[in-house]
């Protein structure tokens, strides 16, 4: 029998209980939607995360204190004060670390901003100058603070066109009082608005100089963070060995595993992200995937079924001339039929949903969170509809093909 | 060298260590263009035999030749091709698929046969044509009447130009009137020169046969020739 009349006949033999079929094949659409949402939210998060630290720019370097945290444990290393003062005069020197430039250290909090009687939960980052440039950001009205107010401390703060709009509304802010923690700040200018840029909403902060962050705000000596530009991309790799050697020196460091701070990249970034994003998306797939072992038996369950009411059938298309193979391949036919019908419509509900689910992050997380549909999430779901078929189809299809045909015409 | 020759063939089943013989010794000879019934009461064995004579079932002694090979020479997919090309099989309860147009029934032996697609619904309408069906061809089996379904099985039949037909009480589920009406079908397909072999515990069926073969208790009883 031609490959064509084989599909043929197997159409015929499952649109007869059509909705046996399409109860029988919800198992797999279950299965593979859960396997296409899994797939298309996991490169949607990948992409999503990776869109913040592309904002960073392969030149961007960030210097933090504490070794390179490697579970939830060492997250508290990252508060230790191995980064000060001498070592951002280190690091500033270019006989030291020659490719870098627009060195500024960070120190954040979050922090209730209050003008008259509005307030506004705002993160404060505390920085130099120089950040501007890092950050890519420029003030709508008003001005930057200087290095001379890094020196004096002032209290003086740009704020993110978000915090102006919900405090100030439509009047002007510059010049204004506004308070930080208790203290008094002079508001010299608004930031255009940007949106998002490596997980700082820039939108929603208030900036001001690091020494005064450090001093009135937080109390502390040491910085959060310290982040600079390499010249150029190509200069970074070098730049990083230079920081790694200028601050093991500094702190009489031999042994590279026993650093008190750590570099971060857009490439070491990119690479934790790939691997993490990695791990989640295998593990919710393989939980997916008992679905689809449980939709193949329910395939099975049903196939057997089919088969043994169609005995009469069978010894029919035997006594006509139907060899065994041609038995096994329409049962087997069938099979795949379903679980493949299955399959696309799996992939067209999961892309349906990743798409919704998309558009749901989109709007209720500040990340901007694309709708990706990675053709080798489709491209797995038809083959693992086709095999579940298979595996699923064989047993009752050799059961069918191994029918003798007089058992099977005497069958009532 | 005669279509059909059996000697000494016997069927024995075994059932839980208990032997049934259901046919012993029998011999006989068919010849192409003979239109024979097989006449005995139920379980005298003839369906038995039939289902032997048609490669459907295993003989457990004896010999059996169709067309001068044993159903021991063929490998199973050789079998199957017998089956399709060199005959036609008539059953008692028509076994048509059901909701699937009289056209698409007589073509079935046509989809394991090696015959050009191209070639199958000129084929199916001359086999519908000579059953006197060709008014029918895209009714569904629910829409025919008893005669009917057993005209579209008989066309099924006829479809790969078989040597021989093998009918299993082919009017069992029929009137007296529709019975004739498809007796008569089968002495014009004789005449045709096709080769018959039905079944039947009914004399006045048998008697359209030309040669009676009576079986009695798993044996040869009588042969007769109708002239």
């Amino acid at each position: 029998m031609t490959i064509k009349h084989t599909i043929k006949t197997s159409f015929n033999g499952l649109s007869v209980n059509k909705s046996r079929t399409l109860l029988t094949l919800l198992g797999i659409v279950i299965g593979i939607t859960s396997i296409i949402l899994v797939m298309s939210v996991g490169a949607g998060a990948q992409s999503a995360i990776l869109g913040q630290f592309k904002g960073l720019g392969s030149r961007t370097i960030s210097i933090e204190p504490g070794r390179m945290p490697e579970g939830p444990s060492d997250m508290a290393e990252i508060y230790t004060d191995s980064l000060k003062k001498r070592e951002l005069v280190a690091l500033q020197d270019k006989g030291n670390v020659p490719g870098l430039v627009n060195l500024t250290p960070l120190v954040m909090l979050p922090a209730t901003l209050a003008y008259q009687n509005e307030t506004y939960r705002a993160n404060v980052i505390g920085g130099s100058p120089l950040i501007a440039d890092i950050l890519d950001i420029q003030p709508e009205t008003g001005n930057f603070f200087t290095e001379d107010d890094v020196k004096l401390r002032s209290s003086v703060t740009i704020i993110g066109s978000k915090i102006k709009d919900e405090l100030f509304g439509a009047s002007d802010a510059i010049g204004q009082k506004i308070k930080i923690k208790g203290r008094t700040f002079r508001i010299i200018g608004v930031i255009a608005p940007k949106g998002q840029v490596m997980m700082l909403e820039v939108d929603k902060m208030a900036l001001v100089p690091y020494t005064t962050a450090q001093q009135y705000l937080l109390g502390i000596d040491y910085f959060q963070d310290i982040m600079a530009q390499a010249e150029s991309e190509e200069a970074a790799p070098a730049a990083v060995r230079d920081i790694e050697q200028t601050l093991r020196t500094l702190h009489n460091i031999t042994d590279p595993k026993k650093d008190d701070f750590h570099i971060v990249t857009q490439a070491v970034v990119v690479e934790r992200v790939g691997i993490i994003t990695g791990i989640l998306t295998v593990l919710l797939v393989s939980v997916a995937a008992v679905s689809l072992v449980v939709g193949g038996i329910g395939i099975m369950n049903i196939m057997l079924v089919s088969v043994t009411e169609r005995t009469r059938e069978i010894g029919l298309r035997k006594a006509l001339g139907a060899t065994d193979q041609d038995i096994l391949s329409q049962f087997l036919t069938e099979a795949m039929m379903m679980t493949v019908l299955g399959g696309l419509l799996g992939i067209g509900f999961g892309a349906g949903f990743s798409l919704i689910a998309a558009s749901i992050l989109n709007k209720v997380t500040a990340l901007a969170w694309p709708f990706t549909f990675p053709i080798s999430a489709a491209m797995l779901g038809i083959g693992v509809a086709t095999f579940i078929g298979l595996v699923f189809g064989l047993y009752p299809a050799r059961l069918a093909s191994q029918k003798s045909p007089i058992e099977a015409l005497r069958y009532e | 060298m005669p279509l059909i020759k059996l000697t000494k063939l016997e069927k024995t089943y075994y059932t839980g260590g208990v032997e049934t013989p259901v046919l012993c010794q029998v011999s006989f000879s068919i010849e192409k263009g003979e239109f024979v019934a097989i006449m005995g009461p139920s379980g005298s064995g003839k369906s038995t035999l039939l289902h032997i004579l048609g490669f459907l079932d295993r003989h457990t002694a004896g010999e059996y030749r169709f067309d001068g090979k044993t159903i021991d020479d063929l490998s199973p997919d050789e079998i199957a091709h017998v089956r399709n090309q060199k005959m036609g099989f008539v059953f008692q309860s028509f076994n048509l698929l059901p909701r699937t147009s009289v056209l698409d029934n007589i073509k079935l032996p046509l989809l394991y046969s090696d015959i050009p697609e191209k070639k199958w619904t000129t084929l199916a309408s001359a086999a519908a044509k000579a059953v006197g069906l060709s008014h029918r061809l895209n009714f569904q089996p629910a829409q025919l009447s008893g005669g009917e379904k057993q005209r579209v099985a008989i066309a099924r039949a006829l479809i790969n130009k078989p040597e021989v037909i093998f009918a299993d009480e082919p009017t069992g589920n029929l009137d007296t009137k529709t019975s004739e009406q498809i007796m008569q079908l089968f002495q014009n397909l004789n005449e045709e020169k096709h080769t018959i072999v039905l079944i039947t515990h009914e004399p006045d069926i048998a008697k359209h046969a030309r040669r009676i073969l009576y079986i009695r208790d798993g044996q040869l009883a009588k042969d007769e020739k109708i002239s």
